[in-house]
């Protein structure tokens, strides 16, 4: 019996990275799931985004447990998309029980230098993007009537600033008042929201010629590796370690998923490595 | 395969209620026990104290299972039993690695109530008690290359109760012994984090409540502070365990410095 066994849940940039994660652990532990993803670029985003092909994979991965999957290309900033593709989901799959708000990008610059395109991108993508993911899916969850767990990605910068992503920084912190906010109304059918907060995490939105020149500006590009690149992030955690992987955000995405947390609700949920005490 | 298959856990007040809820839920899940408890008469306290019966209930569970545990009466409160105890399962039991300082006890009076008997009690058990228990085990967590300590505090480690104020001030103590702790051990890959439940349908959390009746019949603007988000009225033992499962497994091995409210959104509002 699976910990999320005959449950479907909604995974938000689900085409790679922790929402590939999520959506498979979720599946193994017996989840069927409704994917949607970007799979293009935007402008103001300095590393590729996910593509078409990625979404096949996860849906191949998904298959490959023997779940089902609804796949749908969708940008969160476009609300009618997201709650067409949501709807159907729900209509081939029959329920809806947990939501895992992941979709997000990545971009940087000083708050003195940020473009007036990177902080609307951001706000809208990392922000507004899970408003509209949790306004698609309430009426889902409400109709269910058996409760529901929403889990939104934030960030350990939803907690404490971090220079040179003040964007992200401003979406990150607004998702917290956004989960406190749904916690609050949502509480009497049941429904609990949450939010996790990764420090670094080990996806292609760290490892690319943009973040790494963020971390090792100082050297020649042929001496940023992953290693010396590493031994910095790891300055940001308390434990001894440079990054955490994708599963132990998705570990943290299944418990509150899952019955086991049934009366857990409005926490912010660091899966930091220590970097917040630090 | 379980979640915590092959660790041994440390679990303070296991003779019954969450304390034998969550070694019951590691032994399901792999794990083997080291257990104490008080198993003893304790004075002031509303409901009735666990006994050497209650805690020989755990043994027999957990040995049902098929895991092993060794269990000791003591009191957390005297340092040195403790550690003698820590180090006999230590010994027995091969190693440690998970340490849950759930050892507590609640007594209700409001301010002028509240002897200092009680205080002394209440601060020597759900503080004092805690830091005894992590100064017992954390060389052994060390000695093992890492572990997670989970501390029992309580939605009144995050803000203020009525008529609890020394339960309170331990319950917030737990919280600076925590962050205290996790930024001192994360370097030996030790975690540190904090449970905070609303009310457990326990002994204490059941037949200890009378005394909240006259209390708040005599303030009733501050009953709220006791309800609630969630529309039920209280949790289960099994809730709090499922917590500390998640906290002492390796789904949660870059996870420290957590208060964890399993709390029905008590502390929301």
């Amino acid at each position: 019996m699976g910990r999320v066994e005959g449950k479907v849940a909604f995974v938000t940039g689900a085409a790679r990275g922790q929402g590939r994660s999520h959506a498979l652990r979720l599946a193994q532990e017996g989840a069927d799931i409704i994917a949607v993803d970007i799979e293009d670029q935007i402008d103001s985003v300095p590393y590729p985004m996910s593509t078409p092909a990625d979404m096949e994979e996860t849906v191949r991965q998904i298959e490959a447990l023997d779940r089902r999957i609804v796949a749908t290309k969708a940008d969160v900033r476009d609300y009618e998309a997201v709650k067409a593709a949501l709807d159907d989901g729900v209509a081939q799959l029959g329920r809806l029980d947990i939501v895992a708000a992941n979709a997000g990008i990545f971009s940087f610059g000083s708050m003195e230098e940020l473009t007036e395109e990177q902080w609307s991108d951001m706000l809208d993508t990392n922000l507004t993007g899970v408003w509209h993911a949790v306004k698609a899916a309430i009426p889902h969850l409400k109709a269910g009537g058996n409760g529901g767990s929403i889990v939104l990605t934030s960030s350990t910068a939803g907690l404490m600033a971090i220079p040179n992503i003040g964007h992200y920084v401003a979406a990150k912190h607004g998702v917290v008042g956004l989960m406190r906010t749904l916690a609050l109304e949502l509480a009497p059918d049941f429904i609990r929201v949450n939010s996790v907060h990764p420090t670094s995490v080990d996806t292609d939105m760290i490892h690319n010629d943009a973040t790494y020149a963020l971390f090792a500006g100082d050297l020649p590009v042929a001496e940023r590796t992953r290693d010396v690149v590493g031994e910095r992030f790891q300055t940001l955690n308390a434990l001894p370690i440079k990054w955490v992987e994708p599963v132990d955000i998705s570990n943290a995405v299944l418990w509150f998923a899952s019955d086991e947390s049934r009366y857990v609700t409005g926490v912010t949920l660091p899966v930091d490595a220590g970097s917040l005490i630090k | 395969m379980g979640r915590v298959e092959g660790k041994v856990a440390f679990i303070t007040g296991a003779a019954r209620g969450q304390g034998r809820s969550h070694a019951l839920r590691l032994a399901q899940e792999g794990a083997d026990i080291i257990a104490v408890d008080l198993a003893d008469h304790i004075p002031n306290i509303d409901y009735p104290s666990a006994t050497e019966e209650d805690l020989a209930e755990t043994v027999r569970q957990v040995e049902a299972l098929d895991r092993r545990i060794i269990a000791t009466k003591v009191d957390v409160r005297d340092r040195e039993a403790l550690r003698a105890a820590i180090d006999d399962g230590v010994a027995q039991l091969g190693k440690l690695d998970i340490v849950v300082a759930n050892a507590g006890i609640c007594v209700i009076a409001d301010w002028k109530g509240t002897s200092a008997e009680v205080w002394d009690q209440t601060i020597g058990t759900n503080l004092t008690g805690v830091w005894n228990t992590v100064q017992g085990t954390a060389q052994h967590l060390i000695d093992n290359g890492g572990g997670s300590i989970i501390m029992t505090s309580s939605a009144a480690g995050i803000k203020g109760l009525p008529f609890l104020s020394a339960y309170v001030s331990a319950k917030h103590g737990v919280v600076g012994l925590m962050r205290a702790y996790a930024t001192e051990l994360a370097e030996y890959n030790i975690r540190v984090n904090t449970i905070h439940p609303t009310g457990v349908n326990t002994p204490m959390g059941t037949l200890g409540g009378d005394a909240f009746g006259p209390l708040l019949e005599a303030h009733p603007k501050l009953g709220g502070m006791l309800a609630n988000l969630l529309p039920i009225e209280i949790t289960e033992p099994v809730d709090q365990s499922n917590a500390v499962l998640f906290l002492a497994s390796d789904e949660s091995r870059y996870v420290t410095s957590l208060e964890l409210t399993v709390d029905a959104g008590n502390t929301q509002f």
